[in-house]
Order: C-alpha cells, then sequence, then structure tokens
C-alpha cells in the first residue's frame, strides 16, 4: 500500500493533458469568466453549450454504427437491419483494397478482399450496396479517405439511378487525408495533390451537392493514435485550417463552405477532461471561424462532430467490461454536445462487431436517449465551477498545441516532415507505459485482473470466397461495358489531373461507364506519384 | 570487446494501417538498447524480407490488426526458407486470436505477442533468446 492511501494525504491528479485538478473548485476559480462572451447561450456565438438553441430537447443525436464486410449484398442485408433495429443513419466500413484504390483482383489485395469491410470495384458494388434503402431518407458516411473523390461519384450516380437530385443527398465523405498519415494509415499519393483533390470535392459539392460534408476530420484517429485529448482537438483544427486554406485558395468565400465541415471525435480517458476537450474545442472553432477567417454565417462557426467510438479504450481482457465502458462514452459523448453518435462495440479489440455486439451498442444509445432524463435540458452541466474552470484550461492548452504546428509552417509541413507523427507515437508510448505499470488505471489489465479467464467472444468468420465472388464479378463487368467509354473517360480524367481542372466530373463520368476504383487510381498514380512515409521514430 | 547490438526490424506487411502498436514496441525496444529499424506501412512481404537481409538484423516482428496474420505470416516463413534466412527470429504481434497463435508456431513463428502483450515481455524475449543463440556459439 502506498502512503497516499493516509487520509491526510491527498493524491495529486494530472490528466493526459497536463493539467493538474483541485480536490474542490469554487466561484473564485471562474470569477473572470463572463457568461454571455465566454459561455453563452445554446445556438449562440461562441457555442460552448452546443450548437443548436434546443439541442436533444428537439431531436435526439444521430445513432451510426459503422458498419459493412464481405460483399456488397452482405452489407445491404446488415444495413437493412440496423435500420429496421432504429439506427438513423448509416457508416459504411469498406475493405483496405478499396480504401486505397485496389481491385479486387490485384495481387496486393490478396487475402484481404472483404474482410474489414465491403469491398467496392465498380459502380456496380455500391448500387448494391444501396439496393432498396431510401438514400435520400437517410443519411450516409462513407468511411474512405484517399480515393474518396471516386466513392462520392458512384454514391451520387447511385442516387441518380435511385431518382434522387444530388440536391438532396445527405452524408459525409471522411476524405481526411492528413490523419490517415499520422494514424490510420490509408494514404496513396503524395500530401499536396491528395489536399488538391480535397479541394476538388469541397468546390464541386458547394455548387452540386450542397447538403454534402465532402470531408470529416478525424481527431478521433489521432487520439486512437496516441495524441492526448489536446492533442486530439489542436491537431483536428489545424488539419481543418489546411483544407479550408487549399478551398479559400481557389477563390471561394469561408461561408460558401464553412457550414458543411464536419468532425470525428473521439472518447475515452477522463469523463470531465472528455467533456471539457468538447466545450473547448466548440468555443475555440467559433473564435477561429469567425476571427481567424472572417465568417459572417453563424452557421460556418459551429463544430459539427460525431463522437464516441472509444476504441483505445477498450480492453481485449473481460471483454463485457467494454459493455460498460461503451455506456459510459456514450454519456460523456451527450454531455458533450455531440450531433451523431457511434459507438464501438465491446467485441471490437477482438473481430468485426457481431449482430449482437452491434445491437447492444446501438440500445445503449437508445436506453440514454429515451429513459433517463437526459434530453430533459440542453447542457445541463453548464455552470460547474470544476467544467467552466476546465474548458477554460483545455482552451488554452489548444491554443498552446496549435501554436506549436504553426511555428513549423502548418499542418502540412509538419506531416511531411513526420514531426506530428513522432509526437504521437511518443506520447502512445508514454500511456503505453502508464498502463503497463499501473499508473494508469485499466480494470481486468492492470487491476482486478482475472488469471483463468477466457475470451466468450464470437469472432468473425472471414469468407474467403467473397474474393472469387468479386473477381467474377469484375471479370462480368470489363466484357460488358464499352471500353471506349472506359478509356475516354480515363483520358479526360488524365488531362484533368495534370492541369487544375476540377477532376470530379471527369471521375463522375468514369464510374458511370463501370471504369473500376482500381483502373482510377492508377490514373492519379501516374499523375501524382505516391507518398514516402517518414519512418523515423 | 566491441559487443554487436541486437538489430530488429519491425514490419508492418500488407495494407493494414494500424501502426500504433508497431511504433510502440520499436520506441520500448529501442529504450531497451536494441538498434531498431521500421519499415513503414503497406510493405510486401518480399520488401520485409530484402530489408531484413540487407540490414542483417535477428530479429523480424511483423504486426498485422487487419486479420491477415496467417496468411502473410505463412509467407514470410517461405520466403526466409527460400533465401536461407531460417536464423531470424520472427515474432508477430497485432491482433491475433488465441487459437491463431498455434498455427503461427507451427509455421515457425518463434512467439506471439497479440494486443495487450507486456512490453517488457517481448523485450526480455529477444534478450533470452539471441543470448542463448551466442551461447551456442
Amino acid at each position: 500500500m502506498k502512503k497516499s492511501d493516509k487520509p491526510e494525504e491527498i493524491k495529486e491528479v494530472n490528466l493526459e493533458s497536463g493539467i493538474k485538478v483541485k480536490p474542490v473548485y469554487g466561484p473564485e476559480d471562474i470569477k473572470d469568466l463572463n457568461y454571455k462572451e465566454d459561455i453563452g447561450q445554446p445556438g449562440e456565438y461562441p457555442f460552448t453549450r452546443g450548437i443548436h438553441p434546443l439541442m436533444y430537447r428537439k431531436r435526439p443525436w444521430t445513432m451510426r454504427q459503422y458498419s459493412g464486410f464481405g460483399t456488397a449484398k452482405e452489407t445491404n442485408e446488415r444495413f437493412k437491419w440496423l435500420l429496421d433495429q432504429g439506427q438513423t443513419a448509416l457508416n459504411v466500413a469498406f475493405d483496405l483494397p478499396t480504401q486505397l484504390g485496389l481491385d479486387s483482383d490485384d495481387p496486393f489485395a490478396e487475402e484481404e478482399v472483404g474482410r474489414v469491410g465491403m469491398a467496392i470495384d465498380t459502380l456496380k458494388d455500391l448500387e448494391e450496396a444501396f439496393a432498396g434503402i431510401p438514400i435520400d431518407k437517410i443519411s450516409t458516411s462513407l468511411t474512405i479517405n484517399p480515393v474518396a473523390s471516386v466513392m462520392l461519384a458512384m454514391y451520387l450516380v447511385v442516387a441518380e439511378k435511385q431518382g434522387i437530385p444530388w440536391d438532396e443527398v445527405r452524408g459525409t465523405t471522411q476524405n481526411d487525408i492528413l490523419k490517415e498519415y499520422i494514424g490510420r494509415g490509408t494514404w496513396i499519393f503524395p500530401v499536396e495533390p491528395s489536399i488538391r483533390l480535397i479541394g476538388d470535392m469541397v468546390e464541386f459539392c458547394s455548387k452540386n451537392v450542397p447538403k454534402f460534408n465532402p470531408f470529416s476530420v478525424c481527431g478521433y484517429h489521432l487520439r486512437e493514435s496516441g495524441a492526448t485529448p489536446v492533442q486530439e482537438m489542436a491537431y483536428a483544427f489545424e488539419i481543418a485550417i489546411a483544407y479550408i486554406q487549399e478551398v479559400l485558395n481557389r477563390g471561394l468565400k469561408i461561408d460558401d463552405f464553412a457550414g458543411r465541415i464536419a468532425f470525428n471525435f473521439d472518447i475515452h480517458g477522463n469523463l470531465w477532461e472528455q467533456v471539457a476537450k468538447f466545450r473547448a474545442g466548440r468555443r475555440l472553432w467559433a473564435k477561429i471561424i469567425k476571427e481567424r477567417f472572417g465568417a459572417k454565417n453563424p452557421r460556418s462557426m459551429t463544430l459539427r462532430m460525431i463522437a464516441g467510438g472509444g476504441g483505445g479504450g477498450l480492453t481485449i481482457q473481460q471483454p463485457e467490461n467494454n459493455i460498460v465502458r461503451g455506456a459510459y462514452y456514450a454519456l460523456i459523448s451527450a454531455l458533450s454536445g455531440t450531433q451523431t453518435m457511434a459507438l464501438c462495440s465491446y467485441d471490437e479489440a477482438y473481430t468485426i462487431p457481431s449482430k449482437k455486439a452491434a445491437l447492444i451498442s446501438l440500445r445503449t444509445m437508445q436506453i440514454l436517449a429515451d429513459e433517463m432524463g437526459l434530453r430533459d435540458t440542453v447542457d445541463p452541466i453548464a455552470g460547474s465551477y470544476y467544467i467552466e474552470w476546465l474548458t477554460d484550461e483545455m482552451e488554452k492548452k489548444i491554443v498552446e498545441c496549435m501554436k506549436k504546428v504553426e511555428e513549423m509552417g502548418g499542418m502540412i509541413k509538419a506531416v511531411e516532415t513526420g514531426y506530428i507523427q513522432g509526437e504521437v507515437s511518443r506520447q502512445a508510448y508514454i500511456q503505453e507505459k502508464k498502463i503497463q505499470s499501473g499508473d494508469t488505471t485499466k480494470i481486468g489489465v492492470n487491476k482486478y485482473v482475472m488469471e483463468e479467464e477466457k475470451a466468450e467472444v464470437e469472432i468473425h468468420q472471414f469468407n474467403p470466397k467473397v474474393a472469387d465472388e468479386q473477381k467474377r464479378k469484375l471479370k462480368e463487368i470489363k466484357t460488358e461495358r464499352n471500353e471506349n467509354e472506359v478509356n475516354d473517360a480515363l483520358i479526360g480524367l488524365k488531362n484533368a489531373a495534370q492541369t487544375e481542372e476540377n477532376v470530379m466530373p471527369h471521375i463522375l463520368r468514369a464510374v458511370k461507364s463501370y471504369t473500376t476504383l482500381g483502373e482510377i487510381t492508377k490514373v492519379f498514380k501516374e499523375v501524382f506519384g505516391e507518398f514516402k512515409e517518414p519512418t523515423g521514430l | 570487446m566491441n559487443e554487436r547490438r541486437i538489430r530488429v526490424l519491425i514490419a508492418k506487411p500488407g495494407l493494414d494501417g494500424h501502426d500504433k502498436g508497431a511504433k510502440v514496441v520499436v520506441h520500448a525496444l529501442k529504450e531497451a538498447g536494441m538498434e531498431v529499424l521500421y519499415t513503414g506501412l503497406h510493405k510486401k512481404i518480399d520488401e520485409i524480407v530484402h530489408t531484413a537481409l540487407e540490414e542483417d538484423v535477428d530479429v523480424i516482428g511483423l504486426s498485422v490488426y487487419s486479420g491477415a496474420h496467417l496468411p502473410l505470416s505463412k509467407k514470410l516463413m517461405e520466403q526466409l526458407k527460400e533465401k536461407k534466412l531460417t536464423d531470424k527470429i520472427v515474432l508477430v504481434g497485432g491482433n491475433i486470436p488465441q487459437q491463431d497463435a498455434k498455427v503461427l508456431k507451427e509455421y515457425g513463428v518463434e512467439e506471439v505477442f497479440p494486443v495487450g502483450a507486456r512490453l517488457d515481455e517481448i523485450i526480455e524475449f529477444i534478450k533470452r533468446r539471441i543470448g542463448g543463440q551466442n551461447e551456442k556459439i
């Protein structure tokens, strides 16, 4: 037993973000705070309390579990089942070859086809995935990054074929390439041309698909890769600023597109630190968009987000404990004022979520939304001495962390040189050591450990036949399609990629003629080259 | 006497981009005094084998989270055999179900360190294994 267990000695509490917490807070801790300027009513600048005046009183958050595996047909069945269970939007998982722009018959795609998500080679696959799903009624999040432009084009053609005009299509392409270089790792092209593709999509959507979010900046994966909550928010903002700059350079005005910027954040770790992270983030983002970029439209200033997940907080040991963790993460997410919530399922440390696990996650959110009065009043924690003090502290830390990146010349430079990757992996190592030494408590891992436990988790069985089926379909499509149309589209695309012309119309033309994802990506590789990863740690 | 430091190659084969675990292991092994090379993402098995040969490493640590650990490890072991590099100690880490750890060992993988494995155990295993080898010499 440590000496600190004696009542007279109180153990020091330090948050992951480097903030020291006092045992008690009172009015003197927030005496400099001005309600109207620093906090404000919900739905009003600076949006500390939330981006809508009535928040969940009016409508609960959107529930959007990440799903997809195997063929488009299998995924379509899972989508329909989730919607039948009351899920209100879709969050699509693609397999790694798709995410990296490889067709299912590519030798490097071997063993990965349909494994961690569904395989998409051509428009035909996406048509099957959304067959019988009214995509004007639900919003869809397409979790894909370097080739998000191709998936957006396919999705828009699917809408067209369902008779839905583009201005009614709602959804998001994740399309946050900068974070892929730091975490997650599905990058293909070098940084500059990758950001140009994002710019092309934003420009295209602002004119043609006004309800679509062309990118969602993912602090989530930065945190999953080791970032502290402060780094998560600061780096995400610097990434967003890099994209904003790209779009502004094209002559668009901030209010033309800032209202469609979405964020994706992570929840695990200290409860209050997470809540304060979001309050601070909302306030700071509003200031950045208004003061630095001169936005006039209040909607442009709102930090709209999906928050939840929490994969990094789940443990492989005693997996059922993850159900409980998921419920707490959902509560934190709701207290943080999220627009959309997704939870990692309890078996996700092992496998692609089973139906049972996905349903428990969905029910967790539904119980929280409907059973316990959580939605009775907007932002009930506002005005708490501790919360408002911590919100302020978090904001200061986020600003400091952003400044470091800006001093290096911004996020693009900081990623190209490997600085951010180094910072994040160093933090991951520090955190892992703290868990292994017991400094950071993880139940079932370093406290209340059970030696004899055996995992009661049903492992998702990978179906190797998916690859054969995809290859067969691909062959069939290639014999049926008009090769001249395909070649013309690819030549047009190459010419556009070589100049400053927007590539979106050319990608649309290509996917309509059933050009494969791999064929389109190959053109980009020829023109743009490939990213060289800085591997020094 | 100039004692040679243990040389380790941490490798990310295939398309999987989850490299947090791999990088944490790189940090830990470096801190334990080993020379550690990290391949970076999206490496083909023959590229990994080539680097292992060029850099004359003692240990190859494969990190796989996508679920494709069995075919990827099998391919690595076959290519090491072809290149007569069977003296390399191969370790596998990542999202590895218990039942697959056995299969991996049948392929010739010396030890499996799944998610949640202790860093000090990985370090000790390598030191013991390399130490033992030197004694034989």
